[in-house]
C-alpha cells in the first residue's frame, strides 16, 4: 500500500463520511432534546429526491438545496407533531416518516421523470463542484502533508466543509449558548425546563426542526454532491449507521466527527478491497461493513465506557397526571 | 391595612373523576411563614402546583399582593416574585450547581456572561442565608439536602419574596431539617413570605405563624398557630366524618401468626424509613396501624408483602421469613400465605387496561386451578371471575370490562376478593377504603371482619383514623419509621391517638403535658 492508496482513501473517507456526520448531528440536536429520532434515514432520503428534481427541472444546484432542505423540515415538523403535540411513540412515527419517504420518493419519481425511479442524471450547475482549498496546488508538492492537504482535505464540494464546519458550530450552540442549555436540560429532565418557565414544547420543536434542516443538508449532498442524480433508496441504511455513529459517539459533536470518519472510512475500505489481507488473516468486506454496528453494539455494551442516553429521551413530557 | 401576599378565591381542580381541590380559600399575610397541612391526598400540592401556575385550576381566583393576576403558567409566577421547591427537586442531573440555578433565567444568549453573574450572586446569597453549596459541582453528585439548598437558591435567584416549599423535610435528616427552619426564619426577617406544605404536625407548631388545614380537597380550617395546639390540628386533619359502625364481635385471638423483631428498611435514597419496628398479629385479630401517612406504614407493609428488602427478624406461623434474599419476592410470600391488598389498587394492586378476569388471577397465575399443561385455563378464570363478581358484589358484573372501566369501590373491590377468596393466614390491607363510596366501605369493611372471624390474622395499615378505630382489635401507632405505642381502641381516644401520631409521647416535654393528660382522665372518666 503506497502513499497515493492511503490518499485515495482518506479522500473517500471524507466523502463517505459527510452524509454520516450530518446525519450524525442532526440526530443530536433532536435526541439530545430528549425527542428520538429513527427516522434521519427517511428525510435524508426526501432532500435527496427533491434536491435532485428540483435541480434537474430548474439546472440550479442551489434551489435543489434548498427543495431538499424544506422537504426534510416538512418531514421534521410531521415527527415533531406526532411526537411532541400529540406525544406518540417516537419509534413508530420514525419508522413511519422511514417507509413514507421510501415509497413516495419512488412513486414520484416514476411519475415527473418516467425513469425507472430515478431522477436524470445531473450535470454542469445542477450539481455542487469541487472546490479547491487555499493553497493546495502550492502545498501539493510538500512531502506527505502536501497530498493529505491538497487530494484528500482539499477538492470536496461546499456541503462536505460545511459538515465539518457544523461540528465546532454544535459544540459551541450546545455548550456556550443560553438556547444549547434549554436543549440539553430538556432532554435530562424537561419538568425542570418547565418549573422554570420555559416552553418545553418550543424547545423540542426547535431542536427537531434543526434535525430537518441538517437531515435536508445530508440527503442533498447524497443526490447533488457524491453521487449525480436520485436513485431508488439511494441512502442505503446510512441514517441508521448515522444513529449508530451517534450511540458511539455518546450524543457529542467532537466525538460525533470522530465516529462519522471512523466509519466513512471503514466504507472506504471495504469500497476499495473486496478482501482485506492482514497477512496471518484474510478479512472479507462484508466483515469490515458490519463493524460500525458490531463497535455500537460493543460500546452500548458498555466495554468502551458508558455512553448514557439523554435521560428523558424517548418520553413525551407529560405534565398533568 | 397591608395587602396579603397571596389571596386565592374558589379554587377548583380535577384531574378527570378526581376532585383535588374544591373551592379553596386561602390568605396568606407577608413577612410570615404559613402552613399548610393534610394528608397526602388532601390536595396541598395540588394547590401550590396551581399558584406556581404548573397546573391550571379550572376555576376560582389569584390574587398577588392584591393584584388579580392570571397564573397561566410558571413564567407568570416567577415574574409575580413566586418560587417553589417541589417535593421531588426539578434539577437536570448531570448539570452543575449554577447551570441549574440559571436555567431558564439567563441574562442574554450566551451564558458565559450568565454563569459570571449568577456566580457572583450566588456567593452573596449563600452568605447572607447559610446556602452554602459549590456551585461547579453536578447535582448527581450532591445528597438531597444540598440539591434542595441549590433548588431554594433558585428561586432567590429569580428574585422570589413568595417561597412555596412543598414537603421539604420528607428526605431530611433531623439537623438538615433543623437547618433549613433557620433558613426560613432568616427568610421571614428579611421580609419574605414562606409558605410551608407539610403533614408533620411538629414542623407546623416549631416554625409557622398561621396554618391552614386542607382535608379531602376543601379548606377546613385557617388558624393561628399559637393558638392552637397539635391535638387541635390533628382533629382538623383526621375530620370527624361519619363514624362508621362496624358490626363486630369481640375478638377472639389465638396463636402468634405474625411476629415482627426489630424490622429496618432503608430506601433508595438512603433514608431509614422502618428503624426498628416491633409487633406480632394473632390468629382471629385485626392489628390496625394508625399514623399520618409517610410514617413507615407503607414500607411496613411493602416488606412484608415482598416488595422492599428489609433487615431484621420476621416469623411466620414460627417460621421465619427471607427479608432480603432470592426468596423475599411477593410471590413466595403468596405461597406461604400471606394475602396482600396494596395501598396503591391501580398502581400495585390491579393492571388497568387488562379485563376483570385476568386481574383476578394475577399473583395466583401458577395456580393449578387456572391452568392446563402449558396454557392458561381462561375457562376457569373467568369462571372464577364470575363466582368472585357475584359474591362480592361487583358493578357492572361485567368480566370483560376492563379494570380501569370501575369505580375506585368496585376496583377495591375486585382487589379484595382475590386476595380475601384464598383465605390467607395472614392477610395485610393497606388504606382499604381510599376514595371508595360509603357502601362499599360497610361492605369491605364485613368481609375484613368475616376473614377475621374465620381465626385469620390481619394487619391494617390506614390514615383514617375512625376505620383504625372501627376495625380494629388493637391499635399500634406509627410515627417516624417507630412504633410509638399500642393502645385497645376502648381504652383510648382520637386524641391520644392523634398525638401519637405526631409524635408526641407523655414523656416529651415540649407540650403542655399535664393538660393533655387531665383531658385524657376526663375522658377516661366519662367512659367508666
Amino acid at each position: 500500500m503506497n502513499v497515493i492508496d492511503i490518499v485515495q482513501i482518506l479522500d473517500s473517507t471524507i466523502r463517505l463520511a459527510t452524509p454520516l456526520l450530518l446525519a450524525c448531528l442532526a440526530g443530536l440536536f433532536s435526541e439530545r432534546s430528549g425527542v428520538f429520532d429513527i427516522g434521519l434515514e427517511g428525510k435524508m432520503l426526501v432532500a435527496a429526491f427533491f434536491s435532485a428534481a428540483v435541480a434537474a427541472a430548474t439546472g440550479s444546484v442551489w434551489l435543489g438545496l434548498l427543495a431538499g432542505i424544506a422537504a426534510s423540515m416538512v418531514f421534521a415538523l410531521i415527527h415533531g407533531i406526532a411526537s411532541i403535540t400529540f406525544r406518540g411513540d417516537q419509534l413508530i412515527s420514525g419508522v413511519a416518516i422511514n417507509f413514507l419517504a421510501a415509497g413516495m420518493t419512488v412513486l414520484i419519481a416514476q411519475d415527473w421523470f418516467q425513469q425507472g425511479s430515478r431522477t436524470p442524471a445531473l450535470t454542469g450547475s445542477a450539481r455542487f463542484s469541487p472546490i479547491d482549498l487555499p493553497l493546495a496546488d502550492m502545498l501539493s508538492g510538500v512531502p506527505i502533508l502536501g497530498p493529505l492537504y491538497a487530494d484528500a482535505l482539499s477538492g470536496h464540494t461546499i456541503l462536505v466543509y460545511v459538515g465539518l464546519l457544523a461540528v465546532p458550530a454544535t459544540w459551541w450552540i450546545l455548550f456556550r449558548t443560553r438556547f444549547g442549555l434549554r436543549l440539553r436540560a430538556v432532554g435530562e429532565n424537561p419538568a425542570a425546563v418547565d418549573t422554570a418557565g420555559v416552553s418545553v414544547t418550543g424547545l423540542r420543536y426547535a431542536a427537531v426542526m434543526i434535525c430537518g434542516l441538517l437531515c435536508g443538508l445530508a440527503g442533498a449532498y447524497l443526490a447533488t454532491g457524491l453521487a449525480a442524480g436520485f436513485t431508488k433508496d439511494m441512502t442505503a441504511g446510512r441514517g441508521f449507521i448515522a444513529l449508530a455513529a451517534l450511540i458511539f459517539a455518546k450524543w457529542r459533536p467532537w466525538y460525533a466527527l470522530f465516529a462519522s470518519l471512523l466509519f466513512g472510512f471503514l466504507q472506504a475500505v471495504s469500497n476499495r478491497y473486496s478482501t482485506l489481507d492482514l497477512g496471518i488473516v484474510e478479512i472479507p468486506n462484508a466483515f469490515v461493513l458490519a463493524l460500525p454496528y458490531i463497535l455500537t453494539v460493543v460500546i452500548l455494551a458498555g466495554f468502551v465506557g458508558r455512553a448514557i442516553p439523554p435521560r428523558a429521551g424517548g418520553e413525551p413530557y407529560v405534565k398533568e397526571r | 391595612m397591608t395587602a396579603p401576599a397571596i389571596e386565592l378565591k374558589g379554587i377548583s381542580k380535577s384531574f378527570g373523576a378526581v376532585q383535588a381541590n374544591k373551592d379553596i380559600a386561602l390568605r396568606v399575610m407577608p413577612g410570615t411563614i404559613h402552613g399548610i397541612i393534610g394528608e397526602n391526598g388532601a390536595g396541598k400540592s395540588t394547590l401550590m402546583s396551581i399558584l406556581y401556575g404548573f397546573y391550571t385550576a379550572d376555576s376560582g381566583e389569584i390574587f398577588i399582593r392584591g393584584e388579580k393576576t392570571d397564573v397561566a403558567d410558571s413564567q407568570t409566577a416567577i415574574r409575580s416574585g413566586i418560587g417553589m421547591v417541589f417535593q421531588h427537586f426539578k434539577l437536570v442531573q448531570n448539570f452543575t450547581v449554577l447551570e441549574n440555578i440559571v436555567l431558564g433565567a439567563e441574562e442574554g444568549a450566551l451564558l458565559k456572561t450568565s454563569l459570571g453573574k449568577a456566580r457572583t450572586l450566588l456567593r452573596q446569597l449563600s452568605d447572607d442565608y447559610e446556602l452554602h453549596v459549590d456551585p461547579d459541582a453536578l447535582i448527581e453528585d450532591l445528597g438531597v439536602g444540598m440539591q434542595q439548598r441549590v433548588e431554594i437558591l433558585k428561586a432567590l435567584y429569580r428574585r422570589a419574596d413568595i417561597l412555596i416549599l412543598d414537603e421539604p423535610t420528607g428526605v431530611l435528616t433531623p439537623s438538615e431539617a433543623d437547618h433549613l427552619f433557620r433558613i426560613l426564619q432568616g427568610l421571614k426577617g428579611e421580609g419574605k413570605t414562606v409558605i410551608l406544605i407539610t403533614h408533620k404536625l411538629r414542623e407546623i407548631m416549631d416554625v409557622t405563624d398561621t396554618v391552614s388545614v386542607m382535608r379531602r380537597g376543601e379548606m377546613a380550617a385557617t388558624v393561628k398557630t399559637s393558638n392552637t395546639s397539635p391535638e387541635k390540628l390533628a382533629e382538623l386533619m383526621v375530620g370527624r366524618a361519619v363514624l362508621l359502625r362496624v358490626d363486630k364481635a369481640p375478638a377472639d385471638p389465638g396463636g402468634t401468626v405474625l411476629e415482627v423483631e426489630n424490622l429496618r428498611v432503608v430506601d433508595g435514597a438512603g433514608v431509614e424509613r422502618l428503624r426498628g419496628v416491633s409487633l406480632h398479629v394473632r390468629r382471629g385479630e385485626i392489628l390496625g396501624i394508625a399514623g399520618v401517612a409517610g410514617n413507615g406504614q407503607s414500607e411496613l407493609l411493602e416488606v412484608l408483602g415482598g416488595m422492599r428488602e428489609g433487615r431484621g427478624k420476621v416469623m411466620l406461623n414460627g417460621v421465619p421469613l427471607d427479608l432480603s434474599g432470592k426468596k423475599s419476592d411477593a410471590r413466595t410470600r403468596r405461597k406461604r400465605g400471606i394475602g396482600h391488598v396494596p395501598e396503591d389498587r391501580q398502581r400495585e394492586g390491579l393492571i388497568m387496561d387488562f379485563h376483570v378476569w385476568e386481574n383476578v388471577g394475577f399473583g395466583y397465575q401458577d395456580d393449578p386451578r387456572y391452568n392446563r399443561g402449558l396454557l392458561m385455563n381462561n375457562d376457569a378464570l373467568r369462571d372464577d371471575a364470575r363466582a368472585k363478581i357475584d359474591k362480592f358484589d361487583v358493578r357492572p358484573p361485567d368480566c370483560w370490562q376492563t379494570a380501569r372501566n370501575f369505580s375506585g369501590g368496585n376496583q377495591q373491590k375486585i382487589v379484595i376478593a382475590r386476595e380475601l377468596e384464598r383465605k390467607p393466614d395472614l392477610l395485610l390491607v393497606g388504606q382499604p377504603t381510599r376514595g371508595v363510596d360509603i357502601g362499599a366501605i360497610e361492605f369491605i369493611h364485613e368481609q375484613i371482619v368475616a376473614l377475621r372471624d374465620e381465626g385469620k390474622a390481619i394487619l391494617l395499615v390506614s390514615v383514617e383514623l375512625d376505620e383504625i378505630m372501627s376495625l380494629s382489635d388493637r391499635i399500634a401507632v406509627m410515627f417516624d419509621g417507630r412504633i410509638m405505642g399500642e393502645r385497645l381502641p376502648a381504652k383510648t381516644s382520637e386524641r391520644e391517638l392523634g398525638l401519637l401520631m405526631a409524635g408526641i409521647t407523655d414523656t416529651d416535654m415540649a407540650h403542655p403535658v399535664a393538660e393533655v393528660e387531665a383531658n385524657l382522665a376526663k375522658t377516661a372518666e366519662t367512659r367508666g
